[in-house]
């Protein structure tokens, strides 16, 4: 025990060029969800810095690992089905529910998920299904957009991508404006911040698969939010994730929604092209 | 907890005479212990499922008492060995008087 506590007080001397010092290899395992074989490992795009892209789900325990597998045992399908009332629910003062334009969402929303953000040639910039979801309540229904992770925002969410289960992820970046959208979010991913001085690339690309203290650092990617974490026994969203990974670095982080966080989301999700939609995933 | 409390089951469909089956049950439910105030300092009165039973065909199966230690949403897992073909009926009551339901049958060849 001493000589771990000595082991780690030299980790944290060294600073961020030792983020952790075991190394551990994501399990070989394949994943699948209700009989369907979710693409967890994939050759990483043209231009991507690695070779490999992986799941998150190949670095968690066993035990997080099998409550994924089974949609009954997976806590956030609960929040799903809180998302599938929603759906179906109407508000607003054109007395619409999502249902009302969109029909049956396991059609209509098939596969929609995999390609956000998107590019929105109205508002000039990408746009995620939170906002998407804002717009058609605004737009549409006559109804308030949902603040920040309140209200409906995350179950909606999770229920619109779940229809997306097992589709790979892939961007147009090609679409209006979207290419230098990706050019900030890459500069962004790598640009250090905080006290720790830490980019996101610190921990999710020069030392994933190592271990910081007790978490095993994944490649960060985003394919299964909104996420169930253990941790906070809830849905979490991926801005909210954002702003917990820099603030963790010591940082001010940004609003979600704001420009900055929505040129990562197009940049962290582009590197995770060809990984399979996993939402809800369950995570540490 | 917004909406009302659902029951969902996961009993095989089929099963061989004598084998021994894995049940899952699981309800939203908030599970409010009595213990918590809200925001302006008054008690949250306690809400729970305080009992939950399984029946197979008349049979008591499983039955459990719950309290308010049991986090909001109980899941439950069990076996039970089935002989022959029939329903397994699963009950939840509230501290409210009310009582969830579910059915499913089983055929077993």
């Amino acid at each position: 025990m001493r000589k771990m506590i000595i082991v780690s007080g030299l980790a944290t001397a060294i600073g961020a060029g030792a983020v952790g010092l075991s190394m551990s290899e994501p399990v070989d395992d394949t994943l699948t969800i209700d009989g369907e074989k979710m693409i967890t490992r994939t050759k990483a795009p043209e231009g991507h810095p690695l070779e490999e892209v992986l799941s998150g789900w190949l670095f968690r325990t066993d035990e997080t690992r099998a409550l994924e597998e089974d949609s009954f045992d997976n806590p956030g399908m609960l929040r799903v089905a809180e998302g599938e009332t929603i759906w179906n629910t109407v508000e607003g003062s054109e007395g619409k529910s999502c249902g009302t334009c969109h029909d049956n969402a396991a059609e209509s929303m098939k596969g929609v998920a995999a390609h956000y953000p998107k590019w929105d040639a109205a508002d000039n910039r990408p746009i995620d299904i939170e906002l998407q979801i804002n717009k058609c309540r605004v737009e549409r229904m006559g109804a308030e957009p949902y603040p920040f992770d309140k209200g409906g925002q995350k179950p909606l969410t999770a229920y619109i991508k779940r229809q997306s289960l097992g589709v790979p992820v892939s961007l147009d970046l090609s679409e209006g404006d979207m290419q230098s959208w990706w050019d900030r979010g890459k500069e962004r991913y790598y640009e250090r911040t905080g006290q720790l001085n830490f980019s996101c690339a610190s921990c999710h690309e020069v030392n994933a698969g190592k271990y910081i203290r007790a978490d095993h650092l994944s490649q960060g990617q985003v394919n299964g939010f909104p996420t169930y974490r253990l941790k906070q026994a809830d849905l979490v969203s991926v801005h909210n994730r954002f702003r917990g990974c820099i603030r963790d670095t010591r940082a001010e982080y940004p609003k979600a929604f704001s420009d900055e966080l929505m040129a990562l989301e197009v940049y962290v999700t582009w590197r995770g092209s060809g990984l399979s939609v996993e939402t809800p995933a369950v995570r540490q | 907890m917004a909406s009302a409390p659902k029951p969902r089951i996961k009993v095989p469909k089929t099963a061989k005479a004598g084998e021994v089956i894995v049940i899952k049950t699981l309800i939203s439910h908030k599970m409010e212990t009595g213990l918590a105030k809200d925001s302006d300092g008054n008690p949250i009165p306690r809400e729970i499922i305080n009992k939950f039973t399984c029946e197979f065909n008349g049979q008591p199966v499983y039955s459990t008492d719950l309290e308010p230690a049991i986090s909001a949403n109980p899941f439950f897992e069990f076996n039970a060995k089935v002989n022959e073909s029939g329903t397994f009926k699963f009950t939840w009551v509230d501290d409210d008087g009310s009582i969830y339901e579910a059915e499913q049958d089983i055929v077993v060849e």
